[in-house]
């Protein structure tokens, strides 16, 4: 099994129909665990319970950055190698990235309101997300903006790449100005800062949220293509009647 | 290149005409600028403040306005599937009408800074800063709007997208252009760290521009 025998999307559809389960399942047994896990941490000595906000806004913040990263490959795979269920994973991944972009702002609102005494600042890790989050909808407006799907994928495809110079600025918008977010504690040169009974519960929770965006878009794939195929089907339909 | 010279030649020709529509972004810049202190009230001693940004806000909603026309014409008339199967590479020729369209509308909005300066009572160092800025600064407003033209161009109804989709690429723009023209005025950063990254913007919106532009108008157009 390659990735060329994917390009088939009856092949896909029954693959992901037997790896789906399995997913959704590890994905709900991995949460559950980071939850209670994130629960029976300990209290910050500074922050208190809020602290457990992190277990939530973490992984949300990382995964919006990374579901641009899968749509950038996409976007290569539509436009490079005219991968057929590219433009599918594409269009399947902006409205799940926007969430998470989304949950990530309103989860660092809340944390900032009793830490910084804030709701929002204008601060370059915070704008540059802000940011992140209007290009997802502007990303998914592009998509809905032409009829045929084809000519959208290669549309947008172009816009996910030029929106992609975003990551690297988001990710070092905390080095670059030093401003009030807290600057990067886990992935870091001479290794993690975070205390190891918030590191391993906020690992887990990493991997379960990553493992939700998986099953989510896998699921949502496979809902892209059957949704293509009714609209050829009524085309099909269409045209028979014009006949 | 003769071809990209009449190229450059024909756009600015065209743009300068009756219903071009280059001169209509200064006075709609005009105008905006205008509106400001109607808005936050004739404060003079605020307006010296504000005026950097107010002069960037309007300049940047001045060019978005005439980026509509920088694919459209061309493609009512049908010179853009010309364009695209002439000799000359497509990147090349994106550039080129970009640079056009710079030469057309941009570089009016920053002759006609001067003036607003005065309305909004900035002195001659702020005023030749905000100019020096937007001299930089509005080439990468037209390169990177470029794309949002080309993608809104391949749409037929984009106009309002190209909005949506070009604003969050041009507030890097925004943000450097109007910081180094404040480091000039009130410190205490100095004017030049600012103003070498968005000449640095600009450098690079230079490549990315037409490649992205030229990608999305071969794929679109057939």
């Amino acid at each position: 099994m390659t990735l060329i025998d994917l390009a088939n999307p009856t092949k896909f559809l029954s693959l992901t129909a037997r790896v789906l389960p399995w997913l959704a399942g590890a994905t709900a047994i991995l949460l559950l665990v980071g939850f209670y896990q994130a629960a029976m941490a300990p209290d910050d000595y500074q922050q208190g319970a809020t602290v457990k906000i992190m277990f939530i806004h973490v992984p949300n913040a990382w995964l919006a950055m990374f579901v641009w990263g899968v749509m950038s490959i996409a976007a290569l795979g539509t436009l490079v190698w005219r991968h057929p269920l590219a433009d599918v994973a594409a269009k399947a991944a902006a409205p799940i990235g926007a969430a998470f972009t989304f949950l990530a702002l309103v989860t660092g609102s809340l944390w900032g309101r009793p830490m910084w005494g804030t709701y929002w600042e204008w601060d370059a890790r915070l704008t540059s997300v802000l940011i992140l989050f209007l290009m997802y909808l502007g990303l998914m407006a592009l998509w809905r903006a032409v009829d045929d799907p084809a000519r959208a994928a290669r549309a947008a495809a172009v816009l996910t790449l030029v929106g992609a110079l975003n990551l690297p600025i988001i990710k070092f918008s905390v080095d670059w100005w030093n401003t009030l977010h807290q600057p990067a504690a886990v992935i870091r040169m001479g290794g993690s800062t975070l205390d190891k009974a918030f590191l391993f519960p906020l690992l887990v929770m990493a991997v379960g949220f990553s493992l939700l965006f998986v099953t989510l878009h896998l699921a949502a794939m496979r809902n892209e293509i059957l949704r293509r195929r009714v609209r050829s089907l009524q085309m099909l339909q269409a045209s028979q009647q014009a006949a | 290149m003769s071809a990209l010279a009449a190229l450059i030649r024909r756009d600015i020709k065209i743009a300068l005409r009756v219903g071009g529509g280059a001169l209509i972004g200064v006075l709609f810049f005009l105008t905006v600028t205008v509106l400001m202190p109607f808005a936050i009230g004739p404060d003079l001693a605020l307006l010296t403040r504000l005026g950097p940004a107010i002069l960037w806000l309007g300049a940047l909603l001045a060019s978005l306005l005439t980026l509509d026309r920088l694919f459209t014409a061309d493609h009512e008339d049908g010179s853009l599937d010309l364009i695209v199967m002439g000799r000359a590479p497509l990147e090349l020729a994106c550039a080129a009408k970009a640079l056009a369209h710079w030469l057309a509308a941009g570089v009016p909005l920053i002759v006609a800074t001067p003036v607003l300066g005065l309305m909004l009572n900035l002195d001659a160092t702020a005023t030749s800063a905000v100019a020096l800025t937007l001299l930089v600064g509005t080439p990468a407003l037209t390169f990177t709007g470029m794309i949002g033209a080309a993608l809104a161009v391949t749409l037929h109804r984009g106009g309002l997208l190209l909005a949506v989709l070009v604003l969050p690429l041009s507030i890097p723009v925004l943000i450097f252009g109007v910081a180094a023209s404040q480091a000039a005025i009130t410190g205490p950063l100095p004017f030049g760290t600012p103003f070498s990254i968005l000449c640095a913007i600009s450098l690079v919106s230079f490549v990315i521009g037409p490649f992205a532009a030229a990608a999305s108008l071969r794929h679109g157009l057939d």
